[in-house]
């Protein structure tokens, strides 16, 4: 599977990074080539081999039902490029 | 099958749902951050909710129970492997730029739901799955000229995603859907139901066809925040797309926003280059595992669900399934009847409950819980009627008066004198006087006039206010006059 200059205008564009026009081939090629790096692992046959999910044995840990965090919206919003009345305050979203 | 008629012939609606209903738990699903409603703005907010670097989400065992409690609920498929997965997507209420939800491997399989339809008649609709997922925060666009606010108090609370089946044909059978599991989800605890708050939205599919044809291009209209809404948007996506088909154009498939101020909706352009969503299963959760053992201790924890709890109104004291399925609607009610009824007869008892308390509920909009009459009280009239004291009459007064003054029944018949008369004598003697001094009627009746008998019974309850026993005045009239 090979990338062409739309695809990565398209995947630019999906994750908010501006990509000039003069990059995109270069880029094309580079993610092609990993693609096809990547498809070597289709070679060998999987037929009846389960998924890993992970290197270590363990399951998913639960924690329990209980209030133990919040309570600090002052930190939350310390990063915050502007913050009004406890809100993030951001540039208009219109819908 | 309901259909509507376009100019140029019959045409069906397709629809299916997809509900997000708030899960009830202390904490977020993958925060320890409250989810309680209505706090100060980012009070309730984790940094994981903010999505700050290098923060981990831990799963809510609750949430998880929650989830199963409410598949095993809709007589659903649990998947004892599950997977989170990251829905990525931008927007200034969703932190971590990506939703954690369940994708491909969710938790909760294939079920059903029984709908209770206005005539009475039941159908069935299948579930096609449930999953968990993060909610987003909230934008608020009206504070400020330029600038939006954001709150992610309601980030990470965790939602059930329930998608139908697209096996819904009319406006009102969505609504009946909705009302049933939203009794259900209530029933179980797992959801307080609550549409105004925001607690269960629900997301509309709909497609037109003609009668007995493959489905065609559907539109999803998003969020609607009230079961009148989802049946209004549901009347006007169909007209709009009947009036776009017999036409000649093609239906787009696309995401529309209902606004229930003016009832219309509109075509949400911005989402089309969004819903590429680019799942993949989070890095930072390993797959859901379940204990089978953990699965059936929440099964043998379960209520009795309202489907189960209506065949028994039905079939084992009796009632009629209309006046089951409006005692079993909500599970208080249901309650509240059944402490009427124990130990009663239960068929006066919905009788009552229903009608009467129901009605005087509604005058006073009263609940069952700020309600001046209880269960107990309630009950205490009924074995009134029951064993004589008053007539259903004299109870519907009596009733009144408890509802008044918080009074027990029996106090009100002693103090104000209700009691019926069914003393033989007494009736026997009324009815020599009244015979003997309207001998006019008499003879109306000895020619044959039936209703005349009606005016008697009348004249013996004006002189007794009432009180006198409606069956015992029946025979002693008729077997002096006959």
């Amino acid at each position: 599977m090979s990338v062409d200059k739309d695809t990565v205008a398209k995947i630019a564009s999906l994750a908010r990074i501006r990509v000039d026009e003069n990059q995109s081939e270069a880029l094309a090629g580079e993610l092609s080539n990993i693609l096809v790096w990547i498809e070597q692992l289709s070679e060998l046959d999987t037929d009846g081999v389960e998924p890993m999910t992970s290197v270590v044995s363990m399951t998913l840990p639960l924690r329990k039902d209980t209030v133990t965090d919040g309570g600090y919206p002052d930190k939350v919003t310390a990063n915050a490029p502007e913050a009004a009345h406890g809100f993030y305050a951001v540039p208009k979203v219109v819908e | 099958m309901a259909t509507i008629q376009g100019k140029t012939g019959e045409w069906e609606m397709v629809i299916g749902l997809e509900v997000h209903a708030q899960v009830i738990s202390n904490s977020k699903l993958f925060s320890g951050a409250s989810t309680a409603f209505g706090a100060e703005p980012n009070s309730q907010v984790s940094l994981v909710d903010a999505a700050m670097p290098g923060m981990l989400p831990m799963l809510n065992k609750v949430a998880v129970e929650q989830a199963v409690r409410t598949g095993l609920g809709l007589n659903a498929q649990i998947n004892l492997t599950s997977v989170f997965e990251r829905k990525n997507y931008f927007y200034a209420d969703l932190p971590q730029g990506y939703q954690i939800s369940q994708y491909l491997h969710p938790i909760v399989g294939e079920g059903t739901i029984i709908l209770d339809l206005e005539d009475g008649e039941t159908r069935e609709v299948g579930i096609e799955r449930l999953h968990l997922e993060q909610d987003a925060g909230k934008s608020i666009h009206d504070q400020h000229p330029s600038q939006s606010y954001i709150d992610l108090n309601r980030s990470g609370v965790t939602l059930m995603e329930i998608v139908s089946k697209p096996d819904m044909r009319s406006a009102e059978e969505a609504g009946a859907y909705l009302r049933k599991l939203r009794t259900i989800l209530r029933y179980l605890g797992t959801c307080d139901g609550n549409m105004d708050e925001g607690s269960m939205r629900a997301d509309v599919n709909l497609s037109m066809r003609r009668p007995g044809e493959p489905f065609g291009t559907r539109t999803e209209t998003k969020n609607v925040n009230s079961i009148r809404f989802v049946q209004q948007a549901i009347e006007m996506e169909a007209r709009r797309q009947v009036e776009v088909l017999e036409e000649g154009g093609e239906i787009r498939q696309e995401t529309r926003l209902f606004d229930g101020m003016t009832g219309k909706s509109r075509s949400m352009r911005s989402k089309e280059e969004a819903h590429d969503y680019r799942y993949f299963p989070d890095p930072d959760l390993l797959p859901l595992e379940l204990e089978p053992a953990w699965v059936e201790d929440i099964k043998a924890g379960l209520p009795e669900l309202p489907d189960a709890k209506k065949a028994r109104f039905v079939e084992t004291l009796g009632l009629s399934a209309y006046d089951a399925g409006v005692l079993v609607a909500d599970r208080d009610t249901a309650a509240f009847f059944e402490a009427v009824a124990e130990g009663r007869d239960a068929k006066l008892a919905a009788n009552w409950v229903i009608g009467d308390y129901f009605g005087a509920m509604n005058k006073s909009s009263a609940s069952l819980d700020s309600a001046p009459v209880d269960a107990a009280k309630l009950g205490g009239l009924l074995d009134l009627i029951a064993d004589g004291t008053i007539s259903g009459r004299i109870a519907k007064e009596v009733f009144e008066e408890m509802w008044e003054s918080g009074q027990a029944a029996g106090a009100i018949v002693e103090a104000k004198g209700l009691k019926q008369i069914s003393d033989s004598s007494e009736i026997e003697t009324l009815v020599d006087d009244i015979i003997a001094n309207n001998p006019k009627q008499v003879e109306q009746f000895k020619g044959g006039n039936e209703k005349i008998l009606g005016w008697f019974v009348g004249q013996v309850m004006k002189a007794t206010q009432g009180k006198a026993n409606p069956g015992m005045v029946n025979q002693v009239l008729r077997s002096k006059l006959g």
